[in-house]
Formats: structure tokens, sequence, C-alpha cells
């Protein structure tokens, strides 16, 4: 069955929600008792104010979503990311506000929550399907087509317990995207796991699915955010601070990242026969596919001959994004002569996503042996201008 | 192929759902017919992942009441308790007693014990909640019907003839299992919030099992005969274990009471179970 409906249909309407956690596990409990009290003699259960211990796990959020379009839900840990999924999954209730939603919902919030490991994974396909509503019936029709889209043929009769995480993983996703024909999708960091080929798989189907139906993606991982969304929701402290295009999102929430979680673990060291070591960025703000120019002033003891130069970029991830080393292209030997040498390197141009990156710099001799130069995470880097970028790549450069 | 299907609209506010009553009931009876299926799916994954990890398998289920009716079975014979007389066979009258006490006390703690072990597929799936307490009335129902055998056996064993009553017997299990289903669903959202229920239930039980006419007949004096008036499980036992053996029903009018009031008591727990799933799962923390 599919809905011949309107494309520019508002499938998920969310006007001023909000609702209160307690912090105290036994107010919790004793509010509880409570609040369905409350709403068994007919009152609303979300008085305005906050009782003991009380805050707002989520404050003031609205936004629509109208069919086709894919929503990137963004935020740090806690954020209320999981919290706002629930009350849209109709799971749990705002304590104001109000949510609205047309047509079937089909979550996942978590793959593998109806899942009986005793069972196999057949017998798990039809609990599942009847979770989500669908008969026998039509389980029946559809059970080969989820089995080829886990790849799980050969232990498709084995209890689930024996699976590895990520044939779990495949078998609940391809439950939750083959059965179910959604007006609401709602994806919960589910292609955090599983291999490169079956995430590419999962890509597709997902994009699939997103053409007829109001989708709500959530990621840790920028990356999948870019490549699947046309706009994001950023949350903090349980508020929106960002709706709407996709780069300033990530750019927003790699700030939050910034500021909340990277730690200073900058150091810049010279031995011998280097004596001191001085970097002069042009620029460390710049726009994607843009030039820097880096200006080294390195003091050494004696002459050096054949030094090779190295500049990796770090992403907030810890990881290399890209890495200029001078020894591939180099045209020329670079020797340093007694005393104060000025290198000047151009970089660039710098295929770089959106993003807060650390730099390093590595002086080796020809010999490779020690790092008479190591700089490590010792500049940082913005970059704006384009939400998808190479990763990791080589950067091109020159000694000029 | 131009089919136009109407979609529905969910709306979620703070607003008690007691507002709408209308709508409130309509949608009761309409995830009662969506659980269905689900809860017949649950209950086949339950029992068959429950006797898969055993070796003795469904012996477990014949072992408690075998057990509790050799050991009144032996206490009577030994006069250490004496229970006076009873119209049939004393094993017979304590293996259907015991039987029938189970029954009741299956479904007493089925709710529960399926909300508290369904907790994370609660807080993460949207599916009738009704299936949970169905599939534990089907689990209830297999169990019985698995004793049954047994039953059957001990009363070929002491040539006990089943009276032409026993065609009604489906209606005092039935009264039983609401009953007990009743207490239980009145329990579950108080239950899922503080563990004393779960403990103190417990006890509540092995104390009820003696306040209830199971090994012995129900007694006719002051106070003790208060046994049977007030504890409602009595009249309800008594009858069905009437209709199944001796076929003389002794209190038709008692019966009718309590399983009118447990009817409309369960209608009631039920708009409760409803109302208080939300307040749950956001405690739950899955």
């Amino acid at each position: 069955m599919t809905n011949f409906s309107n494309k520019n249909d508002v499938i998920v309407d969310v006007s001023n929600v909000a609702i209160k956690f307690c912090r105290d596990l036994k107010k919790s409990l004793f509010y509880g008792v409570k609040d369905i009290a409350n709403d068994l003699i007919g009152r609303s259960s979300g008085n305005d104010g906050l009782r003991s211990e009380e805050f707002w796990a989520l404050k003031d959020i609205s936004f629509d979503l109208k069919r086709g379009e894919t929503l990137g839900l963004i935020g740090l840990n806690g954020s209320g990311k999981s919290t706002l999924l629930k009350i849209l999954h109709g799971l749990i209730k705002p304590s104001k506000g109000k949510a609205s939603i047309r047509g079937i919902t089909g979550g996942l919030i978590e793959l593998n929550a109806g899942m009986n490991p005793i069972l196999t994974g057949r017998e798990n396909i039809y609990v599942n399907a009847s979770i989500f509503g669908v008969t026998k019936k039509n389980t029946d029709k559809i059970i080969d087509k989820v089995i080829d889209f886990s790849e799980l043929h050969e232990f498709i009769d084995t209890p689930v317990q024996y699976y590895s995480s990520g044939m779990r993983v495949r078998l609940g996703f391809a439950l939750a995207t083959t059965i179910l024909k959604p007006d609401f999708l709602i994806l919960d960091e589910v292609l955090a796991v599983g291999d490169a080929p079956f995430r590419s798989k999962c890509y597709n189907q997902v994009g699939k699915l997103a053409k007829d139906a109001a989708v709500i993606f959530v990621s840790h991982n920028m990356h999948d955010i870019a490549r699947i969304c046309d706009k994001t929701l950023l949350l903090k402290n349980g508020q929106v601070t960002h709706f709407g295009d996709v780069e300033s999102g990530i750019e927003k929430y790699q700030q939050n990242l910034g500021v909340d979680s990277i730690e200073d673990e900058s150091f810049i060291k010279v031995e011998a026969p280097v004596k001191h070591v001085e970097f002069k960025w042009s620029t460390l703000e710049i726009n994607y596919g843009d030039m820097i120019d880096l200006t080294v002033e390195i003091e050494v003891q004696k002459e050096m001959y054949d030094v090779r130069l190295q500049i990796p970029i770090y992403d907030n991830q810890a990881t290399v994004a890209g890495e200029w080393y001078s020894g591939r292209y180099a045209t020329k030997k670079l020797n340093l002569s007694k005393g104060m040498n000025i290198v000047n390197i151009q970089l660039g141009p710098m295929y770089l996503k959106s993003g807060v990156y650390k730099t390093a710099f590595v002086l080796t001799d020809e010999k490779a042996i020690g790092f008479p130069v190591w700089a490590f995470k010792s500049h940082t880097l913005k970059v704006k201008g384009s939400a998808l970028g190479a990763w990791p790549y080589q950067i091109m450069g020159v000694v000029k | 192929m131009n089919s136009i299907k109407k979609i529905s609209t969910a709306v979620y506010t703070p607003d008690s759902m007691l507002r709408k009553p209308g709508k409130m009931i309509g949608d009761m009876f309409k995830d009662i017919a969506k659980s269905r299926e689900l809860a017949w799916r649950l209950f086949v994954r339950n029992i068959s992942a429950m006797y898969r990890q055993t070796m003795l398998g469904y012996f477990w289920a014949f072992l408690p009441p075998v057990a509790t009716t050799l050991t009144f079975v032996f206490l009577n014979k030994q006069n250490i308790l004496s229970v006076g007389e009873t119209d049939i066979p004393y094993p017979v009258y304590v293996m259907v007693g015991t039987l029938l006490w189970q029954v009741f006390v299956d479904a007493m703690n089925s709710p529960l014990k399926l909300v508290v072990s369904s907790k994370s597929m609660l807080a993460k799936i949207k599916f009738p909640r009704e299936s949970l307490i169905m599939a534990g009335v089907y689990e209830v129902l297999f169990n019985f019907v698995i004793r049954l055998i047994l039953l059957a056996g001990v009363m070929v064993w002491f040539r006990v003839e089943l009276p032409l009553t026993a065609i009604y017997a489906p209606f005092g299990i039935i009264a039983l299992i609401m009953l007990g289903l009743m207490f239980g669903v009145f329990l579950t959202p108080l239950g899922v919030l503080y563990q004393d229920i779960e403990k103190g239930l417990l006890m509540i039980i092995s104390v009820w099992f003696f306040l209830t006419p199971i090994v012995y007949p129900s007694p006719e004096s002051f106070p003790a005969n208060l046994i049977s008036t007030i504890n409602p499980v009595s009249p309800l036992l008594i009858t069905t274990r009437e209709l199944i053996t001796t076929g003389n029903i002794s209190d038709v009018f008692s019966f009718l009471v309590v399983a009118g009031i447990t009817l409309i008591l369960i209608f009631l727990g039920w708009i409760i179970y409803r109302v208080a799933m939300p307040h749950l799962i956001v405690r739950m923390g899955a």
C-alpha cells in the first residue's frame, strides 16, 4: 500500500514541547505515583512548575518536518536527543506542548529491542514483525526479502545469541526497514555499527525510504549527517540551538564539541641540532578549498641535509584527516644551514570539510632518526564552507 | 493504483486521556484487536524460550502441584494436620484445589512479571501494551492445560467420575484468571516503580494460600467461615472445584457477585494500566 499523498505534507509538527525529569530516584518514583494519580482524575500531569530536584530535560522544542525531508538530530550525549525521539514515538508524554505525527511511525530507537536471544533469526523476524503490527501472512510474503537484505541465509535458523553484534545489527536493520513502509521514520544511531559494504547498503535503503517519508536521523558521525540529511536540529542542554541548514548545524555542533571535549594535549619539542622553532600561519580560519601559507623559522646549531617535513591535520576525533609530506613531491632537497633558516610552505587547496582541526608539524633528517622538531596539535585550524570533504586525503603543498 | 488511504494523526500532549473518554475506550478496544497476533507471538516466544533452556522441560509445570499435594496428603495421613471430611478422596480434593489456586496466582503474577521483563521493549518500541497482558493470559492457560493432564490421571486413579456440570468449569477457570489478572493489573504500575510490591506479593500469596479453602473444606462456624466469605478467591475456587468433582453447587450467588465485580474492576485496572504506562516508561530508563 502506498500513500499517494501530497509531497509537501507536514508529517511531524512539534510545538513548544518540554519535559521535566528528576535527578533523585526516590523522588522521581514518588512523582511518578503522583503524576499517574493526577492523570487518573483527569488533570494534566505537567503542571508548569518544577518540583524539588526536577529540571527541564527538553524545553521549548518547536520544529516541523515534511514528507521527503531528512532531519539530522545532533547534539552531545545527554542533550536530550533520545528523550525527544521517545516523545515523537509516543512512548512518553511531554510535560508541556504538543507533538503531532501523521501516519505510521517506524522507529529504530534500538535495533535489538524486541529480540529474544534464545530464538532463531527466523523466529525473531516473526516476533518483531508482529511487534510492528504485521500479520503472519504478510510476514510470510516478505520474509525472504528480509533475509536477503540481512545476508544471513546460512545463520537464519541459528539462535540469535550466537550472532556477532554486526550480524544482529544486520538482522535488526533489515527487519525495521523492509517490513514497514512508514510515513515517519526514526533512525537512532543505527548506522554506527556494521561493516562498510553493509553500511553503504543501509544508506541506500534509508535513501529509498526517505523519498516517501519524513526521517529523523541521529548520529554522532557528521560525515553521515552531511551525506544523508537536508536539515539539522542541534540540541544543547535540552534546547534547540540550531534548526535549519546542515552545514551551519554541523559547524555549531563542532563548536560545542570543541568547547566541551577537546582537551589540550599540544606540545612543541625540539632536539639537537635544532635550537628553536617558530611557526607563522598566514591564517588559521579558512574556507573549503583555500590555500594556506606557513612560514617556519628554524634555528639550527649545525647544517642539516635533505630534511623532510610532515604536516598531519587531526580532526576532532583525533584521527588524521589529511597530511602533507615534503619528501613525496620534492623537486629539490631541503637543506638547512647553520643559524636561522626560513622555510616557506604553501599548502592546499585544502579540501577539508567544515570543522575544527589541530595541526602538527614534524621535521626529520635524511636518516629519519628521531624528530628534531615535533609540534603536536600545536595550532587550531578552522574550516568553513562545506559539509563534505575528501577524507582522509593527501594535502598538496610546496616548499618555496 | 491511485488509491488514497486515509492517514490518521497521532497527537501527543500532556493532557490526560480521560478527558476524551469516547476516544480512549475506542482506542482500548482497537488495541485489543491489534494485540491478538502479537500476544500469540510473544506467548510462543516466551514458552519456547523458557522450555528450550531447561532439561526437565514441561516437568516443571507438573512439579509444584504434585509437591503440594503429596505434602498435604502425607500430613493428613499421619494426622499431623487434620482437615476433616471431604466429599471426594482427599488427594483429588487437594490436587484440584492447588491447580485452581495456581491458576489464580499465575494470573496475578503475570502482568507485573511480563511488564518488568519487557522493560527495554516498552521503552523503545511502540506496540499495543495490552499484548503483554494477553500473552500472560495465554501462558497461564497453557500451564493450566498441561496440569490438567496430571489431574485427569489422578481422577482416573481414584475413580472420581466427572459430573455433567464440568462443562461449566471453563467459566470458573476464566473467573479465577480474571480475578488474578485484576489484582495483577492494579498492582503493576506501583510494582514497576517499587520493588516492595513484588516482595510483598510473595509473602501475601503464601499466607493467602492457607486462608483459602484449598487443602481443607470451607469452615462453617464463625469466625473461621470468614475465610470463605471475605476472601474473594474462595467462592470462585469452591464453585469451580464443585463443578469439576461433585456437581453439587453450594453457592452460585457469591460466585456471580465476585465474578461481576471482578469484571468491572478489571476494566478500571486496564484504564489505570494505560494511563500509567508513559509515566512508567520515563522511569524505566532502559
